[in-house]
């Protein structure tokens, strides 16, 4: 096929109201939904942590002329985003509250409903657009029974996790979830959110909202380690993680860190069988948005360099206010065969976008 | 290339704490009345290419020591419907990195309609003189608002 040499690796659409999932909710889950309706660990009991600044944490300019909410409206996001970049696919990360309910099966019931909708809604309305499947991820029976169904549907090409969870990732009451990942042939997505009530930092919760952005670095590097030493990578040898909206400054300090450590400390997990920097490398992909840009932008190539040429994979995050353009996410100039593959060719190789 | 100067406005259409987002010259342009004065910045956020003139208004909240604050200059700052980059509207000027990011700014006056009528003012894209009319139908009799481009 020919290509605009662009794929954008995360992409937010949105539910508008719980209204719009009623068609896709058996009766009895309808009717808990009306009753009872959203109870999650939130601590935020209206709305978002965002600034109001930001209303819906999106552009200002994001909000469709349908009404609704941004993200909401597929018409206007190929105006504002597909078409007016030219993307060759987008991978969706729906981020409604299903895999937040504290009631397990209600949280099931919902994810079913949203991914049923994302098909009706978006996969099947554009042929540029993939999706990550919604899952109830802290109850993993339930996650795994659901991926197995949504994973039919060929429009799907990763599962949806999310960095602050109520145990690390690589504990052995998730490994359901990446043995049903690992069966449908899909890596798993690590998308910046919550399914907790614990605070966004180790030290507690912060007063500011600069804060919880950059904090959010942090839980995703807490994640990866659990990952790697948990042995995760090795127990399933086809999984592939990909961290969305993390940064990734940090990643060749983490490797170093955790090798000089594993040097030390190896016969506590002497069933590792690589460095842990190996699994940084090799098993793990990272979306670029929001873009690093340190302060001489030329330090970013040997970053990028560092961490590894096919790690990065370009995102927007369209239509959150921390957007990065295609055409000027980089605040240097990055060689041609770094910035194709950056742009193209590595998310190309990670997930299965061919019909 | 000298600046051709583009009628874009009656005077009256944007008041005070107003704007209009033009085309001038096929570049889009926000013209904004700041307390009776006009201001013209290029619609393009120099730090992503977001539509800058889109964004909020506000004022600037400056800080002369650890919990003292002060909120100034209400209305003279401009910040991108994206990334929230501030721009003083009177320079073009970012704050957030006022070495390196500055939107080009350009100058705005409001001539009498008999003045801009003398020099030749016609509909856009037919100008001929210094004086081209963005949409405008020029008449004697009004003030409209030029900008310098």
């Amino acid at each position: 096929m020919r290509t605009n040499g662009l794929i954008d690796c995360d992409v937010h659409n949105a539910v508008s109201s719980d209204a719009a999932l009623l068609p896709y909710l058996p009766a009895r889950w309808r009717r808990h939904l009306e009753l009872v309706g959203s109870r999650t660990f939130s601590p935020f009991a209206k709305g978002y942590a965002y600034p109001k600044a930001a209303r819906f944490a999106s552009r200002h300019d994001a909000w469709p002329p349908s009404g609704g909410l941004p993200g909401s409206d597929l018409d206007f996001m190929r105006a504002q985003l597909l078409d007016a970049y030219g993307v060759d696919y987008a991978v969706l990360n729906c981020l409604y509250r299903a895999s937040e309910q504290r009631y397990d099966a209600y949280g099931a019931a919902l994810a079913t409903a949203v991914n049923d909708w994302q098909v009706e809604h978006w996969l099947e309305r554009d042929p540029r657009l993939r999706a990550s499947i919604t899952v109830p991820f802290e109850s993993p029976g339930l996650a795994a029974a659901e991926i197995d169904r949504a994973a039919t549907h060929p429009g799907f090409v990763q599962v949806l996790l999310f960095p602050r969870t109520q145990q690390p990732l690589g504990k052995r009451h998730y490994w359901p979830i990446y043995e049903a990942a690992t069966r449908a042939g899909l890596p798993v997505g690590i998308h910046a959110a919550s399914t907790t009530p614990g605070p966004v930092t180790a030290a507690g919760w912060p007063s500011y909202y600069i804060e919880d952005h950059t904090s959010l670095a942090v839980a995703f590097q807490a994640q990866v380690i659990s990952l790697i030493m948990e042995g995760v990578f090795d127990r399933f040898p086809d999984l592939r993680v990909v961290l969305m909206e993390g940064g990734f400054a940090w990643v060749p300090a983490l490797g170093h860190r955790l090798d000089a450590l594993h040097h030390r400390l190896r016969d506590e997990v002497p069933d590792l069988e690589h460095p842990p920097s190996h699994y940084l490398r090799d098993r793990i992909r990272i979306t670029t948005q929001p873009m690093e840009e340190p302060e001489r932008p030329a330090d970013l190539v040997p970053l990028i360099r560092d961490i590894g040429q096919d790690v990065l994979m370009f995102s927007t995050d369209y239509p959150h206010w921390d957007f990065d353009n295609p055409h000027r996410a980089f605040q240097t100039r990055v060689p041609a065969d770094l910035h194709q593959r950056i742009m193209f060719d590595n998310a190309n190789a990670q997930y299965r976008f061919a019909p | 290339m000298t600046a051709r100067a583009y009628v874009v406005a009656t005077a009256t259409e944007i008041p005070p704490g107003g704007r209009k987002i033009v085309d001038v010259a096929g570049r889009s342009v926000g013209v904004f009345n700041v307390g009776g004065r006009y201001f013209a910045l290029r619609n393009a956020c120099p730090h992503a290419g977001g539509p800058l003139c889109e964004g909020v208004l506000s004022g600037f909240v400056s800080s002369s020591a650890p919990g003292r604050y002060t909120y100034e200059r209400r209305g003279e700052f401009l910040r991108c419907p994206w990334h929230q980059w501030e721009f003083d509207i009177r320079t073009g000027r970012s704050w957030v990195d006022p070495v390196r990011a500055r939107v080009r700014s350009y100058q705005v006056g409001v001539e009498p309609g008999a003045d801009l009528l003398a020099c030749g003012a016609e509909p856009a894209g037919r100008a001929r003189g210094p004086y081209s009319a963005e949409t405008y139908p020029v008449t004697r009799d009004g003030e409209f608002v030029v900008v310098h481009v």
